[in-house]
């Protein structure tokens, strides 16, 4: 008899008085009791709906079916068919919008915690398997992946289980792109990650660091030198934008890349690091994204009192429902319908606030969407000494200004057709870098199916 | 893994390093950079080229003693290994299409000018360099110079070795003699480069400058080492680093290099006490 309860069981975690003081994961995970007692209100439905609302295509029931008979390392093997990075994902994947949103009993109370018992699952398989990794047979052909974030991951461990023999290129010194530089270690601890990167070395993958592509080789030297058939494009959307507004190289003004960087990839936070990072005491972070949401919370726990300016309201902030909670819960003040149009500075050149316009909604155009439009007169000045923008950001036009006959869009975004396949031959693109800005879930099944695509393509 | 090839103290706090990093070497070209860390747990820094040699896959750095990670780097030896290596970045020097230019280096900037100057000298264009220091047992690079330049004005500012006074002096002083340029390249502080540039426009003469602001990255991705060239911001690490000296807004990126300053003191304090303590 499936268990009934209209609820999920509640994730456990960190208080938030607590926890906006220190680096730790916000969300603890399931015990065993509470991983079996959510899986078994899984009715295990014919129809599978939360599977289509998959971008891998996880075969979510069998999954947790597993979970609900207590055979958690088979529930290991069900996820891993399809993902390659369950501790990852169950972690930051927009579960509502897709299994969840999905599920049979999310129409009368709340859907199935899909998103924590996945979770649970990799967790559970992280600290108790001893299974060893089978090394498959190497094909003996040669590929060579771009990137070391959630497309490049996903692409290579494809390609590996099959024997491929793989090479990825990340120009940092750490492998996981945006899951060590971005996201921060209170969301994803960069444990998991490097434990996802060890699984696929274990598998045969090499992972060369300090490996510019288009700088240091060329796509071209790649696959004429260094002897690659087929290459893979993760290099992701890193440029982040600015609003050019007046007084945005003031000192104290940030990018949220930068910001994140600092704190997640060169750990500024903790005491004695090498790398510098800015204290604010009043910050204000510009957008209304995960990222803005990532960069608020970080100069939360480094600190400073965080205001989120947002130029629409509460209702359109495109971060996920949870972020925003936790942001709320831990403090973090948020001001809507209000954009900046100047940052202002002291005589040295540091920031000590901006001017703001207020904004209202339009009423729906067509497209039935509201537009922010400035409230006329309605001129605010916001005393703050940081700024952190974190409007969105561009695909990288260093590997496309170096690759001849690679097309991309006008706005910088490799073209790829829906299997990847580039306008070059061999070429294969995938994540942010085809798409612009979007989530580590849609970026892996990018990475999938370019890698499908791939092999086809090799193997004929 | 990188080996340190060879490390030698051209000053007291300037030293020169060459580092194993093959393929680094056989793209570098003048006026690109590199981006290194010293250790496992380090910062990133830029520094640009100095020289390269793409048989034996060595590239040249030369840096100057300011901050914790230039303190430690300064603390390794010959044989042993910095963490990482990265590059080439940046775009590289132009030196295509001129007949005759002048090279302006001032202090440890002279050790990004150099590369820069050979660079021209071996296209066949006619260099004439000048260098400055604050005072004689600062001066690097002296015969590399030489060997580049045509013609070489030595400058300190308290006279003690060439002529004395600032590199302007020494720069308008040619362009008096009735020399055309067809270009000025002035790499050294940020202050220097901005008075150049003040008295190349008034002779109306190009000048390319070189800008080494504060990076993480080096690939476009943070958006630190923004600065604003001609009313527009540019990053340096992937729209330069070298920019029209006559465009670049030089009072706000002195500001900007500003930014860290106290920590990096504390920082370089820090590490000289470690270092202390180990010897005692």
């Amino acid at each position: 008899m499936p268990n009934m309860s209209l609820v999920k069981n509640p994730m456990p975690s960190q208080e938030p008085d607590v926890r906006n003081k220190n680096f730790s994961e916000v969300a603890l995970g399931y015990s065993e009791e509470q991983a079996i007692d959510e899986a078994q209100r899984c009715l295990n439905c014919k129809m599978k709906p939360c599977v289509t609302g998959c971008p891998v295509q996880i075969d979510i029931p069998r999954f947790i079916g597993f979970v609900a008979a207590g055979e958690f390392e088979k529930a290991y093997e069900v996820i891993t068919e399809s993902s390659s990075l369950p501790a990852v994902c169950g972690r930051v994947c927009p579960q509502e919008t897709q299994c969840e949103s999905k599920c049979v009993r999310g129409k009368k109370g709340e859907p199935v915690a899909i998103g924590r018992l996945e979770r649970f699952v990799a967790d559970w398989h992280n600290q108790n398997s001893t299974a060893a990794v089978k090394v498959p047979e190497k094909n003996g052909h040669k590929v060579a992946v771009i990137g070391s974030g959630p497309s490049g991951l996903t692409c290579a461990g494809d390609l590996a289980k099959k024997g491929y023999d793989v090479t990825i290129f990340e120009a940092l010194h750490l492998p996981g792109g945006v899951l060590v530089y971005g996201i921060p270690e209170f969301r994803l601890p960069k444990a998991i990650v490097q434990k996802e990167i060890d699984s696929l070395k274990a598998l045969g993958v090499k992972v060369e660091t300090n490996m510019v592509i288009g700088k240091v080789l060329s796509i071209d030297e790649l696959m004429e030198e260094q002897g690659f058939e087929a290459v893979f494009i993760g290099s992701g959307a890193g440029l982040p934008r600015f609003m050019k507004i007046p007084g945005e190289n003031l000192n104290g003004v940030f990018s949220a890349n930068e910001f994140l960087t600092r704190v997640n990839l060169m750990k500024a936070y903790k005491d004695g690091a090498q790398t510098p990072i800015y204290h604010g005491k009043k910050i204000a972070v510009v957008g209304g994204g995960n990222v803005a949401m990532d960069a608020a919370r970080c100069a939360k726990r480094l600190g400073a009192d965080v205001t989120v300016v947002y130029r629409r309201t509460q209702n359109e902030l495109p971060a996920r429902h949870e972020e925003v909670e936790h942001a709320m819960e831990e403090g973090i003040v948020f001001k809507f319908l209000t954009n900046p149009t100047e940052i202002k500075g002291d005589d040295k050149g540091w920031v000590c606030g901006m001017t703001c316009q207020e904004m209202e909604l339009s009423e729906p155009d067509e497209s039935g969407r509201r537009k922010p439009v400035p409230k006329e007169g309605a001129i605010i000045d916001f005393e703050c000494d940081g700024v952190i923008m974190s409007i969105g950001t561009s695909p990288n036009p260093l590997i496309k200004s170096t690759t001849e006959g690679l097309e991309t869009q006008k706005w910088g975004g490799i073209v790829a057709d829906e299997n990847g396949q580039t306008s070059r031959a061999h070429v294969y693109a995938g994540g942010d870098a085809v798409t612009g800005a979007a989530t580590v879930i849609l970026a892996m099944g990018a990475g999938k199916t370019a890698a499908g695509a791939i092999d086809k393509d090799l193997m004929g | 893994m990188y080996r340190i090839v060879k490390k030698v103290a051209l000053n007291p706090t300037v030293t020169l390093m060459d580092i194993e990093a093959p393929f680094v070497a056989r793209k570098a070209k003048p006026g690109q950079f590199i981006i290194l860390r010293v250790d496992e747990d380090g910062e990133r820094i830029p520094l640009t080229v100095a020289d390269f040699d793409r048989e034996k896959g060595i590239v040249t750095i030369i840096f100057q003693i300011v901050g914790g990670t230039t303190e430690r780097l300064n603390h390794k030896e010959e044989g042993e290994y910095i963490a990482d290596f990265v590059g080439p970045l940046g775009k590289a020097t132009n030196v295509e299409g001129k007949k005759k230019v002048a090279v302006v280096g001032g202090g440890v900037g002279c050790a990004i000018a150099y590369p820069v100057a050979k660079a021209f000298a071996e296209n066949g264009t006619i260099v004439h360099s000048v260098i400055g220091f604050r005072t004689k047992d600062l001066v690097i690079l002296e015969d590399e110079f030489k060997k580049a330049s045509e013609r070489l004005v030595m400058m300190t500012d308290d006279g003690s070795y060439g002529e004395k006074g600032v590199v302007t002096n020494a720069l308008e002083m040619l362009i008096k003699e009735g020399n055309e340029y067809d270009e000025v390249v002035c790499i050294g502080p940020v202050i220097m480069m901005k008075f150049v540039c003040k008295l190349t426009k008034e002779y109306g003469i190009k000048t390319t400058v070189s800008m080494n602001p504060i990076m993480i990255d080096g690939t476009g991705m943070c958006g630190g080492c923004r600065l604003t060239v001609g009313g527009e911001t540019k990053f340096a690490c992937v729209d330069g680093p070298e920019f029209d000296g006559h465009l670049v807004d030089f009072d706000e990126a002195m500001k900007r290099g500003a930014t860290y300053r106290e920590f990096e003191a504390a920082e370089r304090e820090k590490v000289c006490n470690l270092f202390k303590m180990e010897v005692e």
